[in-house]
């Protein structure tokens, strides 16, 4: 044994550590090969880029109207979505519109994964009363239907982009948790975690290097899924007019004031849905792609 | 010889859960087993499968707690410390498991997984690494893989693994539980014969946990035989396996398979019938009294006390209290 060990540290001196084929290099090589969810994701940069950067890609002010122009169709010279019921540039209000559908989309499932995750972990890992008390208090909120929920809550919580947010995440903190419990259960059984208590290790510790890190890509694959149906929630809130005050765009509540004028000019009163659907459905292929791809890869 | 462990007298029945709760019963997974593990020495413990072996290695190391029973390692009762006595003692005694696929981390390099054990005791995360590859060196693993992850490594590479995360936090006690039972029979002799090295590289007194007769007839100074959650046959290795005194021992050892052709009797071969009964229900005074070809009345009636039957060789039968 003893010439074993020497042997095979001799091949071997002088090499301290061998970089592997980095992983996320890996991960994003299997993610090019699906075009789909490839075209989605360029699609989903487009927007989100051409959002956040609103005050240089949008070609006017977007509360500024003409009367003159309003409700021109879609492809009119220097308006290219055409203009909505008061004159204003439809891409215009748009882009900005999209910076708090956007944010009303990714917020409120960030700010679920923090805290139903956080809950879901403390429920898998600590078990018995713990668990009970966690999960069947979330599993309360888990029985309302979701919109009503939502709905309820923004509507008690008066309008305001704000507290569509916090609606929106009260409702998505159930289901996030209950994933961080199952697949946290499934990991606590593992034999190395028996092995890092049985080395003095904390609690926090063990959680941090041992169940966060092997229950992340279930949890970021399932969010991901979220975002998509929490951009309809969110924008379903503002089209109840829960959301925003006017004049503020808004992807939702732009499609509030257009359904006013779907007899005149139906094409224009669409666009915003359109948004919304192209962005959830780019976010689902996207989130679908990532789950093939970080399943594959453990 | 001076004993670094000792046990004393360890219980502990699993309840079981009916609907909404209630208690139905239990499992006696391990039932008054005591025995002491001397410094520097090695104890076998073999059984079949479900007859509390493991169950046993995690009372001790109080991975799961135990209802009854006293383990006293180095003039302190593990089962008394509370949460933060029993984390500066943990360290003393480390833990080798049974599946190299579940014990280590597979989001951690292996460096990282062998150096956990001394982040937790408080090192500086660099530090622990040039610790640990000490270790990886020790067990054998050549130093390019301590970037690699746990996937790319076969069973055997994950054991050496597995045993040098074990020895990192430099235990005392070792309790390899079915360490090598998922390794193919050649990786298994190469990871024994390391357990050998390094047992007496590190001073270290070793439990060795098996179902396999061969490995702990190897491994081991002493020998426990258990079935059922009780010990029925203990001794020095010598003793147990060249003379043994319990029924139960007799028809284990029988039922190994040899390379040896000799004219074994049927008779023999089916020396142990039947199955393992179930352990939520025991079987009254003597657990092996069901499968036992020498079985009487008495023996459903009490438990029999450990005979002694040669110089620290003791076996739990009737049969035996007569003939000495």
């Amino acid at each position: 044994m003893a010439s074993n060990i020497q042997h095979l540290t001799e091949a071997t001196i002088g090499k301290d550590r061998v970089k592997e084929p980095s992983r996320a290099r890996e991960l994003w090589q299997a993610f090019c090969k699906r075009k789909m969810a490839l075209a989605a994701l360029i699609v989903l940069m487009v927007i989100l880029i051409g959002c956040l950067a609103a005050p240089w890609t949008a070609p006017y002010d977007p509360y500024e109207g003409a009367v003159k122009d309003r409700l021109l169709p879609i492809g009119t010279p220097g308006h290219l979505l055409g203009t909505d019921e008061q004159g204003r540039d439809l891409l215009s209000r748009i882009l900005y519109g999209g910076r708090l559908s956007l944010l009303s989309g990714f917020a409120p499932v960030l700010l679920a994964v923090l805290i139903g995750g956080g809950l879901g972990i403390a429920a898998g890992y600590f078990g018995r009363l713990v668990n009970m008390v966690i999960m069947r208090s979330l599993d309360i909120v888990y029985s309302f239907p979701a919109i009503l929920l939502a709905i309820g809550i923004s509507a008690s919580l008066g309008p305001g982009i704000s507290n569509v947010i916090i609606s929106a995440t009260v409702v998505f903190i159930p289901p996030i948790a209950r994933i961080a419990e199952t697949a946290v259960k499934e990991v606590r059984k593992e034999e190395y975690i028996e092995a890092a208590i049985s080395s003095g290790a904390s609690h926090s510790l063990v959680i941090r290097f041992h169940i966060f890190k092997n229950i992340f890509n279930r949890l970021f694959v399932y969010s991901t899924t979220q975002i998509g149906i929490c951009l309809m929630l969110a924008s379903g809130l503002s089209f109840l007019g829960l959301g925003v005050a006017p004049p503020t765009p808004e992807w939702g509540f732009m499609l509030n004031n257009l359904k006013q004028v779907i007899f005149i000019d139906p094409i224009v009163t669409i666009v915003p849905g359109v948004f919304i659907f192209i962005t959830s459905l780019a976010m689902n292929l996207v989130s679908d792609a990532l789950s093939d791809v970080l399943d594959a890869k453990g | 010889m001076e004993q670094i462990l000792e046990v004393t007298g360890i219980s502990k029945t699993f309840p079981v859960q009916g609907m909404f709760g209630r208690k139905k019963g239990g499992v006696s997974a391990v039932d008054g087993v005591s025995f002491s593990l001397p410094k520097r020495g090695t104890l076998g413990i073999v059984g079949e499968s479900g007859c509390g072996k493991s169950t046993l290695a995690r009372l001790i190391m109080r991975l799961i707690e135990p209802d009854t029973g006293k383990v006293r390692f180095e003039d302190a009762d593990l089962l008394q410390m509370g949460k933060s006595e029993l984390k500066g003692i943990r360290k003393h005694i480390q833990m080798v498991f049974q599946n190299p696929y579940s014990s280590l981390n597979p989001k951690l390099t292996i460096l990282d997984n062998v150096a956990f054990p001394l982040w937790a005791n408080g090192e500086a995360k660099e530090k622990a690494r040039q610790n640990a590859y000490k270790y990886l060196d020790a067990v054998g693993l050549p130093r390019s893989y301590a970037a690699k992850f746990p996937h790319h490594l076969s069973g055997g590479q994950r054991q050496r693994v597995a045993i040098a995360r074990a020895l990192v936090l430099e235990p005392e006690i070792v309790i390899a539980d079915e360490a090598v039972s998922a390794l193919d029979k050649s990786v298994q002799a190469q990871v024994l014969n390391l357990f050998q090295d390094l047992k007496k590289e590190f001073d270290l007194s070793l439990i060795f946990i098996s179902h396999d007769l061969h490995v702990v007839e190897y491994m081991s100074d002493e020998v426990m035989v258990m079935y059922l959650g009780r010990v029925v046959e203990q001794g020095p290795k010598e003793q147990v396996f060249g003379k043994p005194a319990h029924p139960y021992t007799q028809a284990l050892l029988k039922s190994v398979p040899s390379m040896e052709i000799q004219s074994r009797t049927l008779e023999e071969v089916a020396a142990l019938k039947g199955e393992l009964p179930s352990p939520l229900n025991p079987p009254s005074g003597c657990r092996f009294r069901t499968r036992c070809m020498f079985a009487e009345e008495r023996c459903a009636a009490a438990a029999p006390p450990p005979v002694e039957v040669g110089t620290g060789h003791t076996a739990a039968c009737f049969l035996l209290e007569e003939h000495s």
